[in-house]
């Protein structure tokens, strides 16, 4: 019987998740002995025209990792959708628009603008901006249009699973591979990550006191924080009721607090909105002004809740974007 | 569109209620509307649904075409919500596969065009029918009831609410702030409109409290702290110290006549400051309980250091071996444990201060009615006898009606009692005096059994009625006549011209006001107030002594100006409504508590955010629990789980989020 | 901007300037401000037809994803109602929602929402009038803001997608 055959493909993303892949070390020979990988940009050259030529569901699984955001994201989603069986969104970017989507605050134009005039290390005199199109000796060249709006995967085309993560770690990675190719699948539109938040497992909570109420919060670099009290304890934002387990809690072990990668569990639509309500419900300060005083700690709510998810919050997008 | 959701077959009824709702929506409109959404089994029309046939057709169709939830949109869910469950549950299901959407209150009567009025009554009869296929069903939540009572106020409501419930074998606590109970009922001299002497009937149901057994008499004492729920409230009574030990005091008065004061020279309370009374006092012959208690901004002994040796401690020598005065007592907090609670702590005279016009406190023969009280009064300051401030005694006495009620400036509710009792003072007054007497007033309101009579009575007596509003009571004599008089300048509104009437004396009928300190009681008992301060029942027609809290009930002036058959009335309906949650013996509550899924990952946000401390960590799970009992269903976790791991019964946020998307959807044409 | 340019902008899927008229969810306590807005329909005061009330037992049960949810399900504005402070039926609970509608109307500036568009007010359950004002004034308010239609311009984003095309050109 032929191996099933796997696709590793990349849009707006930034390689980590790819990382996650090399980093699954020896156990990638594991991978390789029982799948076939035909797709992987970047380990693997390819063409177009080697994907398009596929059979329509040839490929057992591609995972997909990065947000989609431009024309040629889009298609390639649309055109692996259309050859595989099982299409995953793999980490963060991919489930929830991850960081990328944070563009999601600002016009493409404020975008444009600042990367290629703008930003303090630019040197464009002519103000060049990329072109869609471009024509030299009689062969013309078309360059992928960036979308106004970042999105998750599954704002593009349906997806079967989630692997979140940002990136996914190794482990997690290998579950999900195991159960893709178990004799059960999970359910259609499954996170294949634990649905409890990641305070179960963090090693912060066994000392976590029962009457948390914040008088202030600090940024991480504010303060030299206790290596072993609960973040939010010691008034740092951590999204960790928040947010998914299932990474291990690695960043609280290395003393930062964890930002929201794995998204929200199953029950909550707005990751940002549910950890806003469950830090205000808990300040000390009662009157508007004292409380304002206090969220004043967290300058900026938008990048703080929505750092990974701001294209599957429920606005989505900054509203007063319009078209721009 | 959802999608329809299996085995879900929603029964939608909408009611007319008469013209009520049908005037501005279009019911039947409506009921073909719901018809077309999904899981709707069938859509209806119906005149008035809380009526017996109106819950016959619920109940047939849930039996005849298989349904699995209902919503009906009709009234307030605070008004009918009870009788559509129990009609869902008498036809076969959980009472709580229920939902009831509000297009009266929060839409006929509030709007004015049909049109939208019709497209709103859709809108919410769509997100209740998207709502309610998430209901499951759901068990009473039961609390058992503490079977004692306690009694906040000793005037004639409490007194009359405390003796039905002892009468009935339930123990009962009676608070009462100042030194005796008798409210102000025990400052009347008669009562209206049968001329009964207050004291007459007022005494022995005081003494009936001093002696029954099942009732404990906390007097001088106030409540400080309540908590707890329907059925189990913790309260905490300071009771201020007399410097006599209740308990020792049998009421001789001996300390008094001893007291090295051999005159009463301090303003009594009792008697409004007509009457004088010493450091060691008793409130009035009939106090109850019949304890003396001891004035220590005025007795000696307290201040000792400036007047040492003037004080020789007489009356404690002549309470001689039975030792009942103790200048070391000390505040005492008892801590008492009840299933319910009748607030009964009455009004105060309005401040006529606040009307200097008037002239109170500039001319000393102006009088306010409760001092007209005392003043009338065998046992008052001046045994009855009309004597003025002055010494005179008045030829022609005015008495002023709505000092403090029907007025824009002041208060503008008609405090009901006046009329009535200004009518009365002015009998007494004629009979004590034979002065002549004018009564100035806006309207005679005498719509009590007898009352209209009486004033009949009134006129034939030769009382005279001036109807105006008195523009001022002035000392200015115009003429010779008006020479050391009081004037009332008054438009006679009958006569149609300004008049000028010089008396003697004036009478203030003063409105009744709520206690300035009614705030603090309300928040103490978790009740709320109405605009003008008064306790707010839960319904002015159904509910009149219940309040929104469960177990606390109001009656008397507290909840608004009364008289006493009034008063009495609803203390005995409070006192009903204590005791059927008593002789029930338990109260089932909406199961609408909050629960903690598997899926806590034991974060602990939520536990400080409980003001009823019903969740606590279970070290075992390593989670999060909620103690079912404790809850009292507010959501404040739920909303503030940053996981989404409570769920609220009947408030889950799938409920909420399908009542959002109802109340949104694009209408269909 | 005035309000007809705003409609206009909004996308598609807006009706007429003329026609619109806000659309106002308001999440209602139950003790307090839905009480009170039974009482003004007892006393048959007399308000704008564009709000829909939710009941729930507390303002304190104001999930900030009903707020979302409502305005990106086309809500041009939410109100919530609760006790006084000092007045919960639930001693704190309405403490709770204020904390969170700080930071919430914060949030969604920076997400180019008005701050106008949530209002949180304490309304007691005597506060029948209080209820008509409030709706009647945010019903103004929001006709000047023009409509938020958040599904309208979703609908505007997404029309970017380039839907099913055959070959990658790149």
């Amino acid at each position: 019987m032929p191996k099933p055959k796997v696709a590793f493909y990349w849009c707006a993303s930034c390689g980590g998740c790819e990382e996650t892949v090399v980093d699954l070390a020896e156990d990638i020979l594991g991978v390789v002995e029982k799948l076939d990988i035909v797709l992987w940009p970047v380990a693997m050259d390819f063409k177009y025209a080697d994907v398009e030529a596929m059979e329509d569901g040839a490929i057992f699984a591609t995972l997909l990792n990065g947000a989609i955001r431009s024309t040629e994201q889009e298609q390639m989603a649309r055109l692996l959708r259309r050859k595989s069986r099982v299409l995953v969104a793999y980490g963060s970017c991919a489930c929830m628009g991850g960081i990328p989507s944070l563009a999601n605050g600002f016009a493409r134009e404020e975008i444009l603008k600042f990367n290629y005039e703008d930003a303090p290390s630019v040197v464009n005199g002519p103000r060049t901006r990329p072109q869609l199109s471009f024509e030299e000796e009689g062969r013309k060249t078309h360059l992928p249009e960036q979308s106004r709006v970042v999105r998750s995967l599954d704002q593009v085309v349906d997806v079967d699973y989630f692997i979140p993560g940002c990136p996914p770690t190794p482990l997690i990675t290998k579950k999900a591979l195991a159960a893709l190719l178990g004799d059960a699948p999970p359910p259609k539109g499954s996170v294949l990550a634990p649905d409890t938040a990641l305070c179960e497992e963090c090693p912060r909570k066994v000392g976590k006191p029962a009457d948390l109420s914040f008088a202030q919060f600090r940024r991480p670099h504010q303060a030299l924080l206790d290596p072993e009290k609960c973040l939010l304890a010691q008034g740092v934002v951590c999204l960790g009721p928040a947010t998914r387990g299932g990474c291990g809690a690695q960043c609280p072990a290395g003393n930062m607090p964890c930002t929201g990668c794995f998204g929200p569990t199953s029950r909550v639509r707005d990751q940002g909105a549910k950890i806003l309500s469950s830090l205000c419900a808990n300040l000390e300060a009662k009157e508007a002004p004292d409380i304002d005083r206090v969220l004043e700690g967290i300058p900026d709510p938008v990048g703080t809740f929505y750092r990974y998810g701001m294209a599957k919050s429920i606005l989505r997008r900054r509203v007063d974007l319009n078209g721009g | 569109m959802p999608e329809p959701r299996n085995g879900v077959r929603i029964g939608f009824y909408v009611c007319h209620c008469g013209h009520n709702i049908a005037s501005m929506v279009d019911c039947p409109a409506v009921a073909a509307y719901a018809a077309t959404l999904p899981n709707v089994a069938v859509s209806r029309d119906y005149k008035y649904l809380c009526s017996d046939p109106g819950q016959e057709l619920i109940k047939r169709d849930i039996a005849e075409l298989g349904l699995s939830h209902v919503v009906v949109a009709s009234c307030s869910p605070l008004l009918h919500e009870h009788t559509f469950r129990s009609a869902t549950e008498a036809g076969g299901l959980n009472p709580y596969c229920f939902h009831m959407v509000n297009i009266r209150e929060h839409d006929s009567w509030v709007h004015t065009d049909r049109r939208l009025a019709t497209e709103k009554a859709k809108a919410l009869a769509r997100a209740g029918i998207r709502r309610v296929a998430h209901h499951q069903p759901l068990e009473m939540k039961r609390v058992p009831i503490h079977p004692d009572v306690l009694v906040v106020g000793g005037g004639i409501a409490g007194i009359h609410a405390a003796l039905t419930l002892a009468s009935a074998g339930k123990k009962v606590y009676l608070v009462e702030r100042e030194p005796s109970i008798g409210g102000h009922m025990a400052k009347f001299d008669k009562t209206f409109p049968t001329l009964d002497c207050a004291a007459c009937i007022l005494t022995p149901k005081m003494s009936a409290v001093r002696s029954h057994p099942n009732i404990t008499l906390w007097s001088y004492s106030e409540v400080v702290k309540t908590d707890g729920y329907v059925g189990n409230y913790t309260v905490t009574v300071r009771r201020k110290p007399r410097y006599v030990i209740e308990e020792l005091c049998v009421g001789c008065q001996e300390c008094i006549d001893s007291c090295v004061y051999k005159k009463p020279m301090f303003p009594d309370e009792f008697n409004e400051g007509l009457g004088k009374r010493k450091p060691i006092h008793i409130p009035f012959p009939q106090a109850t309980p019949q304890v003396v208690l001891i004035d220590p901004e005025v007795c000696l002994n307290f201040k000792r250091g400036v007047l040492t040796d003037k004080c020789k401690k007489t009356c404690v020598e002549a309470c001689a071996e039975r030792k009942a005065i103790d200048f070391n007592q000390k505040e005492e907090l008892k801590e008492i444990k009840v299933g319910t609670i009748i607030v009964a702590t009455g009004f105060q005279p309005f401040d006529v201060k606040r009307v200097p016009q008037y002239g109170y406190g500039t001319y000393p023969n102006v009088y306010t009615a409760l001092e007209a009280e005392r003043l009338v009064n065998a046992s008052g300051p001046t045994s009855g006898e009309v004597v003025l401030r002055d010494g005179r005694h008045p030829n022609a006495i005015a008495i002023i009606h709505c000092v403090g009620s029907r007025d824009r400036k002041t208060n503008r509710w008609c405090s009901r009692v006046c009329c009535m009792y200004s009518m009365k003072l002015a009998h007494l007054l004629k009979e004590h005096s034979g002065a002549e007497v004018y009564n100035f007033y806006i309207d005679i309101r005498a719509p009590g059994k007898g009352y209209e009579e009486f004033y009949d009575k009134l006129n034939e007596e030769g009382v005279h009625f001036i109807r105006g509003r008195v523009g001022e009571v002035t000392d200015w004599a115009m003429t010779p006549e008006e020479e050391g008089k009081l004037v009332i300048r008054v438009e006679d509104t009958l006569a149609g011209f300004v008049r000028r009437i010089p008396v003697d004396m004036v009478v203030l009928s003063t409105g009744l006001e709520p206690h300035s300190d009614a705030q603090s009681v309300r928040r103490m008992f978790n009740m709320s107030c109405g605009t003008e301060g008064f306790f707010l029942e839960r319904h002015p027609k159904l509910a009149p002594v219940n309040t929104y809290t469960d177990g606390v009930f109001i009656a008397g002036c507290c909840q608004g100006p009364r008289d006493i058959p009034d008063t009495v009335a609803q203390a005995g309906a409070a006192a009903a409504e204590a005791m059927a949650l008593i002789d029930r013996g338990h109260i089932d509550q909406e199961p609408n508590t909050a629960r903690i899924l598997a899926d806590c990952s034991g974060c602990k946000s939520c536990i400080p955010l409980c003001p009823y401390t019903a969740i606590a960590f279970d070290s075992a799970t390593q989670k999060a629990v909620i103690n079912e009992a404790l809850c009292k269903g507010c959501g404040t976790c739920v909303g503030s789980c940053p996981s989404g791991s409570i769920i609220q019964n009947l408030f889950d946020d799938e409920e909420v989020f399908g009542e959002i998307q109802g109340v949104l959807a694009d209408e269909p044409n | 901007m005035n309000p007809t340019d705003k409609a206009a902008a909004a996308g598609t899927g807006t009706p007429p300037a003329a026609e619109w008229t806000p659309r106002i969810v308001a999440f209602f306590c139950n003790w307090c401000t839905y009480t009170a807005a039974d009482l003004a329909g007892v006393s048959r005061l007399k308000y704008s037809p564009n709000v829909r009330v939710i009941r729930l037992m507390c303002s304190g049960r104001v999930d900030p994803q009903f707020i979302l949810d409502a305005l990106s399900k086309g809500a041009d504005g939410v109100l919530i109602g609760g006790c006084h402070p000092g007045d919960c039926h639930y001693v704190e609970g309405n403490y709770k929602m204020l904390r969170r509608f700080r930071l919430l109307r914060r949030m969604l500036s920076d997400m180019g929402i008005e701050p106008e568009r949530v209002r949180l007010e304490w309304i007691s359950a005597a506060e029948g009038d209080k209820v008509k004002l409030v709706i009647n004034e945010m019903s103004a308010q929001l006709s000047a803001l023009g409509p938020l239609n958040l599904p309208g311009k979703a609908k505007g984003w997404d029309a970017e997608l380039t839907a099913e095309r055959e070959a990658v050109h790149a």
